[in-house]
């Protein structure tokens, strides 16, 4: 029973947060650079490990996909087999797991650390709701570059797809067939499905991560906690947000 | 009413009056504070002493409106400390045990964020307070260092500078001494004094340090396992005949206690 209050209380601090955060938004324009400061940090500081990601989840893709529909006489369908399952599916996971990994677990850690060293009681104190100076700043900042991120590491999963159609013997898909094949399929609506997804799940994994660090409670051991529960707590927000979207996407 | 920018006029600024009446608060089962009642008068240093657990900082945070009570009220002014409209009223401010600084901050942006984030002046005239309390502090030449490359005393006295630049009228401190050398303890309690002459600003502080109880206290509180023993100046305080209040400010160890002999075996 504990736990299932304890589920409880976290989803609706969760909502609390997010409420008292987004009231502030008529102060958006002081915050302005702190929301550049994030976007910097979780969108831009990201791109290199999205990039490298993505190519090899696309050439993964279209190595397995090449060995399977040779074998039945396919192969000219791999462009579009790569390019729906990353902008449908694993564009938008794939970052957004990233994304837990990287800037949830450090944005838990600074926040739980701010908490339990009395920074933000100081915040308080000098009548700056954390909400507006913390937590705002990542909000947005993850819905401006969730997509853009999400989009770069799709377009970068097609190009190894591609690469490895081109370069490995027993496919011999050449990229022009490759990327016809894709296009043939693709339409804006997918596309913009994918990058929807990618922005709820940033979305939902920024207020995991801010909620779980403002809640923490107790010593510096509290912080080690706190970032594992939120990564975890994301990963599976993830997972299970992702069946009911796609569901209601479809 | 915010504050006027640069040239402080404190004129029109009034140090505030506490009341706390009937405050209770427990954790789960354990009682910390147990129907305290005080009247803390504008623009003295009232101080509150105690044992370690005493409840003197849960006390201190109710004052500063960062904990609800069990029961009772606290008022600044007669307005909840816990409203934003009350902080913003009367820009209360507290300095932490640990300095509560913004680590990733320099001594500079902790010290212009409050004037910044209120929107208080232009820049440069914000610059110019923050100089200005930097100065006050001893603290120029750190201004472009981060809490981090900072010795205890120094972030106390950053802490201090911070709450300054606020211009408060209710000054909150706790454990402004703790961590530190006889020498920079005597420094700080001296700087307490002289914020208080010089601001007219309430000040309280949360202490288990004698001797600035008795030197800068104006009136001083003993709090024990959560009750209030007593309330009265420093000079009453060297007369007071409570044995646990008499035993708390002059501890004496007895060398035949089986503890102490234990350790010297």
């Amino acid at each position: 029973m504990n736990k299932v209050n304890t589920v409880f209380e976290g989803l609706g601090s969760a909502v609390v947060l997010a409420y008292r955060a987004f009231a502030s938004l008529p102060n958006a324009p002081r915050i302005i650079k702190r929301v550049v400061e994030q976007a910097f940090f979780g969108g831009y500081s990201s791109l290199p490990i999205v990039s490298i990601l993505s190519f090899f989840i696309g050439a993964v893709l279209a190595l397995q996909a090449g060995l399977t529909l040779q074998a039945v006489g396919m192969k000219q369908v791999i462009g579009t087999l790569v390019g729906e399952s990353l902008v449908r599916e694993l564009g938008p996971v794939m970052v957004a797991i990233l994304l837990a990994g990287r800037v949830a677990s450090a944005t838990t850690a600074e926040l739980a650390s701010m908490k339990v060293y009395q920074e933000i009681d100081a915040l308080i104190t000098m009548n700056i709701p954390p909400e507006r100076f913390l937590v705002l700043p990542r909000l947005i900042a993850v819905l401006l570059y969730m997509p853009v991120i999400t989009m770069i590491g799709i377009v970068i999963g097609w190009f190894g797809g591609a690469i490895v159609c081109e370069y490995v013997g027993f496919i011999g898909v050449t990229s022009e067939q490759y990327f016809a094949s894709l296009t043939s399929f693709l339409t804006a609506d997918k596309l913009f499905k994918g990058l929807l997804k990618a922005e709820i799940f940033g979305f939902c994994i920024m207020l995991i991560a801010c909620n779980t660090g403002l809640r923490t409670k107790g010593g510096p051991r509290e912080i080690g906690f706190a970032v594992t529960r939120s990564v975890v707590l994301s990963l599976v927000t993830i997972l299970i947000l992702d069946y009911f979207i796609t569901k209601a996407l479809a | 009413m915010k504050t006027p920018c640069a040239v402080q006029d404190r004129s029109d600024r009034n140090p505030v009056g506490v009341e706390v009446a009937h405050l209770s608060k427990k954790y789960e089962n354990q009682i910390v504070l147990n129907d305290i009642s005080l009247s803390i008068k504008p623009g003295e240093i009232f101080v509150i002493m105690g044992p370690s657990g005493s409840g003197k900082s849960v006390l201190l945070r109710q004052i500063a409106g960062l904990e609800t009570a069990n029961s009772g009220t606290v008022r600044i002014n007669g307005h909840d400390p816990a409203d934003p409209a009350t902080r913003d009223r009367f820009a209360l401010a507290l300095v932490f045990q640990a300095g509560g600084l913004f680590n990733s901050l320099s001594v500079y942006e902790n010290l212009a964020l409050y004037p910044l984030e209120h929107r208080l002046c232009p820049k440069p005239q914000i610059r110019e307070r923050v100089m200005r309390a930097l100065k006050i502090l001893s603290l120029e030449n750190a201004a472009k260092k981060f809490p981090s490359e900072l010795s205890g005393g120094m972030k106390k006295r950053v802490a201090i500078a911070r709450a300054l630049v606020m211009e408060p009228q209710l000054l909150l401190y706790d454990e402004p001494t703790s961590e530190l050398d006889p020498v920079m303890s005597a420094t700080i309690s001296e700087i307490i004094a002289t914020l208080k002459n010089e601001f007219q600003v309430t000040t309280i502080v949360v202490s288990h340090d004698r001797d600035l109880a008795l030197t800068i206290g104006d009136r001083v509180a003993i709090l024990m396992k959560g009750a209030l023993r007593t309330v009265s100046t420093a000079e009453q305080l060297r007369r007071v005949t409570d044995p646990d209040v008499v035993d708390f400010l002059n501890p004496k160890i007895d060398l035949k206690n089986p503890r102490y002999q234990k350790l010297e075996a």
